[in-house]
């Protein structure tokens, strides 16, 4: 028979042919099949729609006062800093500090008093308290995480305790004075 | 067929896991040096198509349970986001949902080549019943997930179905309460029916394990129908022959899978269930998926409504009994003339059947569906017992080498080794 002609002869065979065929139809099927696979596992294009920027109206909260929401499921805090607040975290030796930044890296210029952060506790996720007045605010009168004991400053600058960051400060911009768009 | 182990672990690692649990010997025996008849054809490569199936629906079942809401009044519109709004979602849902026609086409095929080929017969009747189980799971499955997108199919489908169950004297109308959880299809049927099409595949993947087991005890049928008589001359090792033939017949299967799945993704469903859930309207022209035809025909053919129900149990359950009714000890429809005309005739009557099935309650499709329902069931309580007894088979081959040898005229002995795996489909 030809096959086993061309078998002797060291040339390529139908039956390779074919076994290279399935081969390589097989590997891209696999790729094929992985791709989606992990694909839909990204958020879906609702949850991306609901992820768009949000606006924040500052005129209720009153000085000294601080209110939570949520964007893209992540609590966020705004708070009206009193003088003193400001002061006092501006004043503050950045260099002793475990995650060193200076309170005016933290704001935007002109708007001191708007102190925009992100809710979760840098060490494990938990929310510090602190926003609303009443709670306890910790050594350094910021906020105070709960779980495992760590202490934020007027700046929301980590100054006691695991945490190992300060409450990042989300992307926002202000729409004029008493206005703020978060994202 | 099995025989003693030929396993030689070769390193270290190797015996010491083969002295504490011998996983990889028991791959080596069942995979790799498993001796598989020489003349095995293509419909042969079914079991493995299915298993393939069987795994696609269970990984693609998990990812669509992921993004999946079984609740009545969110449910539909779970399965549109699926469809709209996550990644690739689609495509894992087109996956399934053809996935479950492709897997009752392998299915099909995989029972008509037991019937044709006389698999179900001694010594392999446990292997066939464990097969009739695995096919009634899988009937229960596809229904139970066809109900899930909640469109008016899924409702009236499950309303129907569900129904069948009231047929049942003195309790029937009870049993009827305890599936639905409540007075009509609702909510409480559909989570209820979520959890257990999740659960089944499972159940149908252990009964696979028994099924593989009890062939491996066995060992395959081929198509003359001759039992192996000496390992060395009428099998081949599994691996490499059936392995490659099986991939090659797998990556064929899946290229007619998925030129389905891309270009006409909605051929074997209906678009009605594309309409939301409405107890109060039922479409005008209710039919079931494809896979249920025959047997909805059979129910349809009967103008009592226990009856129907009883008839179309019993057009699946009969499968089971088929190795005693069954009288003839010649396995293969190839060495037997009488037997084969009547097996195309039965598979002409399934085709009819399922025809039957799709068209609309009125005459002449019912008288039609009562002639083919009778000879349905012709087929296993006259034929198959009577033709056992009057029937003269032609000449067994003596051996499967022997079948095989006589085939090919002039070929040298290398020759004959690379025919052996190659065998085209043989019709008898």
């Amino acid at each position: 028979m030809a096959e086993a002609k061309a078998t002797q002869a060291g040339e390529p065979t139908r039956r390779d042919m074919l076994f290279l065929a399935t081969g390589v139809m097989g590997a891209a099927g696999v790729v094929g099949v992985a791709v989606p696979f992990i694909r839909q596992l990204a958020p879906n294009a609702q949850t991306i729609a609901t992820g768009a920027p949000i606006e924040v109206d500052l005129t209720p909260i009153a000085e000294g006062q601080g209110i939570k929401m949520f964007w893209r499921g992540k609590l966020i805090f705004v708070r009206n800093r009193s003088k003193a607040e400001v002061e006092e975290a501006q004043k503050v030796n950045v260099a002793s500090l475990p995650d060193p930044q200076a309170d005016s890296a933290r704001v935007k210029p002109g708007k001191e008093q708007w102190l925009v952060l992100y809710g979760a506790c840098t060490h494990l996720g938990c929310i510090p308290g602190g926003s609303a007045v009443g709670e306890v605010r910790g050594d350094y009168g910021g906020w105070f995480c709960p779980c495992h004991g760590s202490h934020y400053d007027t700046s929301g600058r980590i100054r006691k305790g695991p945490a190992p960051a300060n409450l990042p400060v989300p992307p926002y911009a202000f729409l004029n004075d008493s206005k703020i768009r978060i994202g | 067929m099995s025989g003693p182990s030929t396993y030689v672990p070769k390193w270290g690692i190797a015996k010491w896991m083969d002295a504490r649990l011998p996983l990889p010997r028991m791959v080596y025996d069942s995979f790799i040096a498993y001796p598989v008849p020489r003349n095995l054809n293509y419909f042969w490569t079914f079991g493995g198509i299915l298993m393939l199936m069987l795994v696609s629906q269970i990984i693609t079942g998990v990812v669509l349970a992921m993004h999946y809401t079984p609740h009545s009044t969110l449910a539909f519109n779970s399965v549109e986001s699926i469809m709209r709004d996550v990644e690739y979602g689609w495509l894992i849902r087109y996956m399934h949902s053809t996935g479950a026609s492709f897997f009752f086409i392998a299915v099909y095929i995989h029972i008509f080549r037991g019937l044709y080929y006389g698999s179900y017969k001694a010594p392999r009747e446990v292997l066939w019943i464990l097969g009739c189980i695995i096919f009634l799971l899988m009937m229960a499955t596809a229904f139970m997930g066809y109900v899930l997108p909640w469109g008016q199919m899924s409702f009236w489908g499950a309303t129907v179905i569900t129904n069948l169950f009231s047929a049942i004297p003195l309790v029937g109308e009870t049993i009827v309460t305890f599936l639905w959880g409540g007075y009509s299809v609702d909510n409480p049927t559909l989570t209820r029916f979520f959890s257990l099409h999740f659960l089944l595949p499972f159940m149908i993947f252990g009964v696979v394990i028994l099924h593989v087991w009890a062939l491996h005890v066995t060992g395959q049928n081929n198509p003359t129908g001759v039992e192996v008589k000496a390992v060395q001359k009428d099998t081949v090792p599994f691996t490499p022959y059936a392995t490659i033939k099986d991939a090659f017949a797998m990556i064929c299967f899946f290229v007619v899978f998925s030129y389905f799945i891309f270009y006409m993704p909605n051929y074997l469903g209906h678009a009605d269930n594309y309409v939301q859930a409405n107890p109060a309207v039922t479409p005008p022209h209710i039919v079931p998926e494809w896979y249920f035809l025959p047997f909805y025909a059979i129910l349809r053919a009967v103008p009592d409504k226990l009856g129907g129900v009883m008839l179309m149990g019993a057009a699946v359950v009969i499968l089971a009994f088929l190795p005693w009714l069954d009288t003839s000890k010649v396995k293969s429809m190839r060495y037997r003339p009488l037997a084969r005309q009547c097996f195309w005739a039965f598979a002409v009557t399934c085709v009819v059947l399922g025809w039957l099935g799709s068209r609309p309650a009125e005459q002449p499709y019912v008288l039609l569906s009562q002639i083919f329902s009778a000879l349905y069931f012709a087929y296993f309580l006259i034929a198959l017992p009577l033709l056992g007894l009057f029937e003269t088979p032609n000449k067994l081959p003596g051996s499967i080498a022997e079948s095989v040898l006589s085939k090919i005229k002039g070929g040298s002995a290398a020759a004959v080794g690379a025919a052996a795996a190659s065998e085209p489909n043989t019709k008898g």
